[in-house]
């Protein structure tokens, strides 16, 4: 039995999953029922009642009360049950729980982005922590698409211009495919991504230590993803124009002076500072109110950023 | 003429001069400015069926590239032209004309005792604007291609390359074709029954093609207004659906829906419609259930209008919304349980014979079952959302509109071809086609079922390797699907070279197209006939049926 459901149905990632697929094999067995009901009923009369002789006469069964009421009472009822039982399912697997995690996702052609509370931004690759609810809300900056998890039995439309939410919650830890279910032009079949169902312990690590192409891409490369996906672009210039902060063009090896009088020509160790204490030296001619960054940008981020500035001479 | 049965006014006066519509004029030109329904319903077969062998071709093309992933014939952006021309043909040029406006055009004023339809010069006006829409999508297949799907869901119509204007126009110049022919049968419907048939004295088929052309006229309009507000917004940039110009796309489903959902019905409710006549000729049975039948044609239009919201349960739309659509779209599955009972006990206590067009019925039992069920199954909200967009989608929806509709409209034509040309076809090859169509069909999408349960979505042009398996097998029920029509084409145009050898009525049907000569004289009877009895009485002996 259970093989047959995970032939038809493929792997589960929830205990939701298992409520859709006991409804689903349910729904099998009833439509092999009638099916066989109708094969049976139509081979037996078309064989039994099959013309032997040219020019009979047949009787008269013009219709009978009863069996209208049977074949129409019956299906009735029937079908009323499985609105209620499939309506309860979906309703309950669309409220998200208090505790659950909220993960942004951006639909673009032909890519996935997922941007966690702490500002880590991935593409294509989704981290949950098995056991906890997460509730996505996605957008699309083009056209419709579709964030569909088959083994989460779940897919919501990801629309322009709107947030929608998708509810689930991972019990089994691994790999599961994430496929776009809209129709979205060229590469609408190559834009699948990969959720990650980990371990609390693993979950932890990756949110603190990124994805491993972190670790493999050229330090410039992540310091301009840090540089537009962390707010720094919000104030600070990478064109040489004054903005709430000093631009990053031509900043490393500049003299900067400071409210205080003092000066320092910029290096490493006085990009470190300021992106973890910023109030220690403030430049001349600028409000105090960079927030600090202390713990929400990883080592190799830092050091993404710092070759980041170098490069924009 | 000797199994007439309305014998007394027909035959009685036979004037050997009377010449067929087949030869009542010749030449191109007066077939192109006739007025005669049976002309114009053959000449709407002939661009139908022309249509459904370039809808085909696509198809095929469709399973060749899904014999592997990735590319196997062509490039993606032609996968997806070529997908979208499949669907937007086999939907605008093939089924929704198809029983109307072939079948239905031809025999249902032959069934009334009408000598056309109410109104005969709209009836070519509406043929004539079906060849400028069908010229039109043509011209936008050369001219780019769509490659929008047929369902054109903003906002990516808007914003893709392509014909996309111009094949939207062509389904609007279309839907005028549809409305025209729709107001036509229900005019004739009313007005020109012959003396003495009421309602419940018609055949089953007119009450499905009545139920039809109700949602031809209410509907088709909602479509035209939704396409010339795509292209509105396409070609001057008017915000309606893109939110770049302050629109909603929902918005464009809920429009796009509104039409299609009925227009689903459009193409089952004529198929139905066929059986209904099929059947009770087969079995020489009164119909089981006649009200019960044709009620439920009228419940099926009536519900159509208010289950739409069923194709948007991952649309975004509220969950209430879900819920009310969800609990009406279940009522569907009444009415069709109705039928699909009452054909089968029409053959209780019958006399069944195996002809060509009653294998095609009971394969309609069989598929329409199969497609009626799955239904039942993206009705439940939770199911639903799993399968939605999926192969299982597509498999559900081509038991319905092919393993349904087009099977039925095999099986009308089979049944009344020998009406229409007056010959009669290889009875043994029709056989034979008709178990390779209905064997590669199931070949075809049987697979596809378990491809969208296990999550492959629709409109892939690459997919993970493990579906591959199922891919292969239904590109293989494809080639078997393939060689069945090629089969049938064959036979049939062969019938089309021999001598006329058709009888008058060779299934022994009681209806009133069975009635007169095949193929009809212009006028379709000598004299109009006048009704005593219901269509179906085959517990009277031949001659006391339905005279007056």
């Amino acid at each position: 039995m259970d093989s047959i459901r995970h032939w038809m149905l493929g792997p589960q990632g929830s205990a939701y999953a298992n409520d859709v697929d006991v409804l689903y094999m349910f729904l099998v067995w009833l439509s092999v029922f009638f099916f066989a009901l109708i094969v049976g009923m139509t081979v037996y009369f078309a064989w039994k009642y099959r013309r032997t002789k040219e020019g009979v006469l047949t009787p008269n069964i013009s219709h009978n009360l009863a069996l209208e009421l049977l074949w129409s009472v019956v299906p009735l009822i029937i079908v009323m049950g499985i609105f209620f039982w499939g309506f309860n399912d979906y309703v309950r697997a669309s409220v998200a729980p208090n505790d659950a995690i909220e993960i942004h996702v951006t639909a673009k052609k032909w890519l996935w982005t997922f941007e966690y509370a702490d500002g880590t931004r991935t593409i294509g690759n989704l981290h949950v922590p098995v056991n906890r609810p997460v509730r996505l809300i996605l957008t699309s900056e083009d056209v419709l698409h579709d964030f569909y998890i088959p083994s989460m039995r779940q897919k919501n439309d990801v629309i322009p211009g709107r947030f929608v939410e998708l509810v689930f919650t991972p019990s089994v830890p691994g790999r599961h495919q994430v496929f776009c279910a809209e129709y979205c032009g060229k590469s609408h079949s190559d834009m699948m991504a990969n959720l990650f169902v980990d371990s609390p312990e693993v979950y932890q690590k990756w949110l603190e230590e990124g994805d491993p192409e972190l670790q493999t891409m050229p330090p410039v490369e992540v310091g301009k993803m840090v540089y537009e996906n962390k707010g720094c672009n919000s104030c600070h210039s990478i064109d040489g124009s004054k903005n709430t902060g000093p631009s990053f063009k031509g900043l490393y090896g500049r003299v900067e002076k400071f409210t205080d009088g003092t000066s320092v020509t910029v290096d490493e160790n006085y990009i470190l500072e300021s992106i973890n204490n910023p109030q220690a030296k403030v430049v001349a001619g600028y409000e105090p109110v960079m927030p600090t960054f202390q713990g929400l940008l990883r080592t190799p981020e830092v050091r993404g950023i710092i070759a980041y500035i170098k490069e924009l001479k | 003429m000797a199994d007439t049965i309305t014998a007394t006014h027909i035959s009685g006066h036979a004037d050997h001069h009377d010449v067929d519509y087949l030869h009542d004029g010749k030449g191109m030109k007066s077939w192109l400015t006739t007025i005669d329904h049976k002309r114009i319903g053959v000449m709407y077969l002939w661009g139908i069926l022309f249509m459904f062998f370039l809808g085909g071709v696509f198809a095929m093309l469709i399973r060749l590239e899904l014999l592997t992933p990735k590319q196997t014939i062509m490039s993606a952006e032609t996968y997806n032209k070529v997908f979208t021309l499949h669907g937007a043909i086999m939907v605008f040029l093939f089924i929704i004309p198809s029983v109307p406006a072939a079948l239905a055009n031809f025999v249902l004023p032959l069934m009334l005792g009408a000598k056309d339809v109410a109104f005969p010069r709209l009836n070519l006006f509406s043929w004539y604007i079906y060849m400028i829409g069908a010229f039109i999508a043509i011209a936008a297949m050369v001219t780019g291609g769509v490659d929008t799907g047929w369902t054109f869901y903003t906002p990516y119509s808007t914003t893709t390359d392509g014909s996309v204007a111009l094949m939207t126009f062509a389904v609007f110049v279309l839907g005028f074709s549809s409305i025209l022919t729709g107001v036509n049968f229900v005019a004739t419907i009313h007005n020109l029954r012959a003396p003495g048939m009421g309602w419940f004295d018609m055949p089953l088929f007119c009450w499905g093609i009545y139920s039809t052309a109700l949602i031809q006229v209410l509907a088709t309009p909602v479509l035209a207004i939704t396409l010339l507000l795509l292209l509105m917004e396409r070609t001057f940039g008017i915000g309606i659906f893109d939110p770049k110009l302050g629109g909603d796309p929902v918005l464009f489903q809920h429009f796009f829906w509104f039409y299609s959902h009925p227009a689903v019905y459009i193409m089952i409710l004529p198929g139905m419609a066929i059986i209904s006549e099929i059947i009770p000729t087969f079995s020489q049975k009164t119909i089981f259930g006649y009200r019960a039948i044709a009620f439920s044609s009228v419940a099926i239009a009536l519900v159509s209008f208010i289950v739409w919201g069923h194709h948007m349960f991952t649309s975004g739309q509220s969950q209430l919304a879900s819920a009310i659509f969800s609990f009406i779209t279940f009522f569907v599955a009444i009415p069709s349980g109705i039928k699909t009972f009452n054909w089968i006990v029409t053959m209780y206590k019958g006399s069944v014979a195996f002809n060509a067009p009653m294998l095609y019925a009971l394969s309609f039992l069989l598929l329409f079952g199969i497609g009626g069920l799955t239904g039942i199954f993206l009705g439940a909200v939770s199911v639903d959302i799993h399968l939605h967009d999926t192969y299982f989608v597509v498999a559900h929806f081509h038991y319905v509109m092919m393993g349904s509709t087009v099977i039925a409209f095999l099986g009308g034509l089979h049944y009344w071809w020998p009406k229409m040309f007056g010959r009669m076809y290889n009875e043994p090859a029709a056989k034979v086609a008709c178990a390779l169509v209905f064997i590669g069909f199931n070949t075809t999408f049987l697979p596809q079922f378990i491809l969208g349960s296990r999550g492959m979505p629709r409109r892939y042009y690459n997919y993970l390797p493990e579906f591959q398996f199922l891919h292969q097998l239904s590109t293989v029920g494809s080639w078997i699907l393939g060689l069945g029509f090629l089969i049938m084409a064959g036979y049939l145009f062969a019938s089309l070279r021999k001598k006329m050898d058709a009888p008058a009525n060779p299934w022994h049907s009681r209806t009133l197209e069975w009635q007169t000569a095949s193929p009809p004289i212009t006028h379709n009877f000598h004299e109009i006939p006048t009704i005593g009895g219901g269509p179906y009485d085959y517990y009277r002996p031949v001659g006391k049926g339905r005279e007056a």
